[in-house]
């Protein structure tokens, strides 16, 4: 019966979104009509967090009579994963999908009139139009083709579980996060359409305003995607952080946009510059987003995030997507360019070096776009099956990072309209040298690829240039100066950069196969290989090895690295065994018997968790955006 | 017939280790190991989702770690194995695309784009 509201919740939601979205594409944009759309944005996430729950409900209940839930769970699950579980699938996850974009729309809806007054009726029903249209779309999609309430007859008395990858807490955050910042993107589509669809009469700060939701929704993102990264890091078994794996591209290239929207938005929130490429960027920021969506939906790709191979679900996507990219294209194409805009900046200032972090962060994007679709794109003409893999995104973006990240610690020091060079050249000079002597020390004592060691000289450059005018901005200011969101989060970006670099190139690793109580070298530790217990857990057998420190600090301390077999679903994990020193992370692995011995692979990865550390700092470098803009 | 089938593997692996262990022996000279190791990043696991045969654990992968060591023990090249792999498995095992015309503009394009953009957004800058 649940499964039955919950169905019918969402068909409601439909009815709703659809009658929101015309009320304001059709109607005079008066007081009464705001009244209506708020409340019709509020109706439509009640509706849908109906139909999320009770879908929720079917998997806590473990109702088998649900195909998704018969599909995706099991009894034996722990009740965390039958809950996460809820978006570990198609039907599922497409539903927290529209439940956010409801979301968005309904936090709009009461938060912006509250916040400010300047935003004109017009524009908040515009605004909330759109926003229900992408409702309407996805909602459609979900009820023809992707209904998560379908029906088993007669129901089966067990699920088939959910694959092991995912049966981890990390699923539980991951795509909520991910999704947080994806669908976040529409909002800001809204807006750059409302924007246009005002013509002239948009109001002045519409700048302010978009900078404030693209930054809630790229703050989220980060964390999606860091998340996404340690997770697979520690999960896949392999030691990896970033494979250039497609779906991660497609999480990476909004992300990428949403950066470049940001900074440009600066620009035109300030000087009222750029505004034609940031309504542009904004509305390819959602397209990228939705292409995401249909790369990681659509069975073009294989993957542990495609669960659909489904070609009629990818053509539905691929229409919405085509939908939302032409009105947005023609809406820019129609009413832009404006009257010219003022370009009254010399080549240094800050303005310089927004539009050239701009054009950056494009070139970035469109070639992990090229990247991605080249092998689909060739295969489809005839021209065989390639391959494009992190050897082709490592040594093309390599060279084009250094220049960018040498020009990021400037960018903040430059005033608006005319930059003194000189100034920031000599407030920049320690860190310079400091860079250049951290370049030379490392090539000594590391054996260190030249171009890898470019790239990490650049990234330090960036966090000791950013932690130096940071210093002054606060001898300067006093403790006001604590709060400086462009340095906090380049400082992230520097350390993340270095981070990745360090353990890729730094890293150690040693095979072997080991006989039991045999010693085990790896970096500076030495580990005594204790053989292998088998252990059950809740849904799965385990062969759990051990392995003890004899050396260093960590003497007497213990690895338990398993593999995991999972009954219900007859799959194998594999767990990793971590232990994390100030230079980095010991991973360990066990892999199969051979002949009574066990094969071991230990990794060191020095400084890996800077990665996440730094992409965590440069979340905080938003948040701390956040909070200043909204002082204001 | 799983049966039938598992034993014919076994037979088959068991004679495989007769006469080379199936598991990753890393080679005891350490230029011709790092010269493996970067090998094994560039080449794509045929059978598996999006890995090299570095990261991948499947039977295919642990071959051909085991061919590329072997090849560079006899003192073949980098690129004879890349060569002699591309013909066995296609390009699709190259997980760095060759430079050839139908990927001249994959590599080409960030350049072509950079200079564009640049061009673009100061062209009224002199």
């Amino acid at each position: 019966m649940t499964a039955e509201i919950g169905h019918f919740a969402l068909i409601l939601s439909l009815c709703v979104a659809f009658a929101q979205a015309c009320v304001g594409l059709l109607t005079s944009h008066t007081t009464p009509v705001v009244n209506v759309m708020r409340r019709g944005a509020t109706l439509q996430s009640v509706l849908v967090a109906v139909a999320f729950f009770c879908l929720m409900w079917g998997f806590i209940q473990s109702d088998f009579s649900l195909a998704l839930v018969q599909g995706h769970s099991h009894l034996a699950k722990p009740m965390l994963y039958k809950i996460s579980a809820v978006w570990g699938n198609h039907e599922g996850s497409l539903l927290l999908w529209v439940l956010i974009v409801a979301l968005y729309g309904t936090a709009f809806a009461w938060l912006e009139p509250r916040r400010t007054t300047r935003i004109s009726d017009a524009f908040y029903i515009r605004v909330l139009m759109v926003q229900a249209f992408v409702s309407v779309a996805f909602l459609t999609f979900l009820v023809l083709t992707s209904n998560p309430f379908a029906r088993l007859i007669p129901p089966p008395f067990e699920g088939q579980g959910l694959n092991p990858v995912l049966q981890d807490p990390a699923l539980a955050a991951h795509p909520p996060l991910l999704y947080l910042g994806y669908v976040g993107f529409s909002l800001v589509f809204a807006q750059a359409l409302a924007v246009l669809l005002a013509k002239d009469k948009a109001h002045e700060d519409w700048a302010a305003l978009m900078r404030l939701w693209t930054m809630v929704a790229w703050i989220f993102l980060t964390l999606g995607i860091a998340l996404g990264s340690f997770w697979a890091y520690y999960e896949l078994g392999w030691g990896g952080f970033w494979f250039w794996d497609p779906v991660e591209n497609a999480s990476l290239m909004p992300w990428l946009a949403a950066t470049a929207l940001l900074h440009s938005l600066m620009a035109s929130a300030k000087r009222d510059l750029f505004s034609g490429w940031v309504l542009l960027l904004a509305i390819l920021t959602f397209c990228l987003s939705l292409s995401g969506t249909f790369l990681v939906r659509s069975g073009v790709l294989t993957s542990v995030h495609a669960f659909a191979n489904d070609p009629a679900r990818g053509l539905f996507i691929l229409l919405i997507l085509a939908g939302f990219a032409l009105w947005g294209l023609t809406l820019f194409a129609r009413h832009f360019p404006r009257a010219p805009e003022d370009t009254s900046f010399s080549l240094i200032s800050r303005e310089s070096t927004l539009l050239i972090q701009n054009i950056g962060l494009s070139v970035a994007t469109a070639t992990v776009f090229i990247g991605t679709i080249y092998p689909l794109v060739l295969d489809a003409l005839g021209g065989g099956k390639i391959s494009v893999g992190a050897p082709y995104f490592n040594s093309v973006f390599a060279p084009l990072l250094i220049p960018f990240l040498i020009l990021i610690p400037f960018a903040p020091l430059m005033g608006w309209g005319k930059g003194d060079a000189p100034a920031a050249a000599k407030r920049l000079a320690g860190a310079a040298v400091f860079s250049v002597l951290a370049v030379v020390a490392l090539y000594i004592m590391r054996p260190t690829p030249p171009l890898a060691l470019a790239v990490m000289g650049a990234a330090l450059w960036v966090v000791s240039a950013s932690i130096n005018a940071w210093r002054q901005k606060i001898q300067r200011l006093g403790w006001q100066g604590i709060s400086a969101p462009a340095y906090l989060s380049h400082i992230g970006f520097g350390v993340l950069i270095a981070a990745a670099i360090a353990a890729s190139v730094w890293r150690s690793e040693t095979i072997v196969v080991a006989e039991n109580g045999q010693i085990v070298h790896i970096a500076h530790y030495a580990l005594r290989y204790d053989g292998v217990k088998e252990i059950a857990g809740d849904n799965y057998q385990s062969e759990q090895g051990q392995l003890v420190f004899v050396n260093s600090g960590r003497r007497g301390q213990i690895l338990h690295p398993e593999r995991r077999f999972y009954d219900a679903e007859q799959n194998t994990t594999t767990e990793a065994a971590l232990a994390q020193d100030i230079g980095g992370t010991l991973y360990a692995v066990i892999g199969e018997r051979e002949q009574g011995k066990q094969v071991l692979r230990l990794w060191y990865h020095p400084f890996v968790n800077f990665i996440w550390i730094g992409a965590m700092i440069m979340a905080l470098g938003g948040c701390s955006a956040l909070r200043k803009q909204l002082k204001k | 017939m799983t049966k039938i089938f598992l034993t014919f593997w076994m037979l088959l692996t068991s004679v495989n280790a007769a006469h080379a262990l199936s598991v990753d022996v890393p080679l005891s000279n350490p230029t011709l190991e790092a010269r493996a190791r970067v090998l094994f990043h560039e080449l794509r696991c045929p059978v598996c989702q999006n890995q090299s045969i570095d990261d991948s654990d499947a039977d295919l992968a642990k071959d051909l770690r085991r061919y590329v060591r072997q090849s560079l023990v006899q003192g073949a090249g980098d690129d004879d194995i890349r060569l002699s792999l591309q013909s066995r498995y296609g390009d699709f095992i190259l997980l760095r695309p060759r430079v050839a015309p139908s990927t001249y503009l994959l590599w080409g394009a960030p350049l072509l784009m950079l200079v564009f953009g640049l061009y673009i957004g100061f062209r009224r800058k002199r």
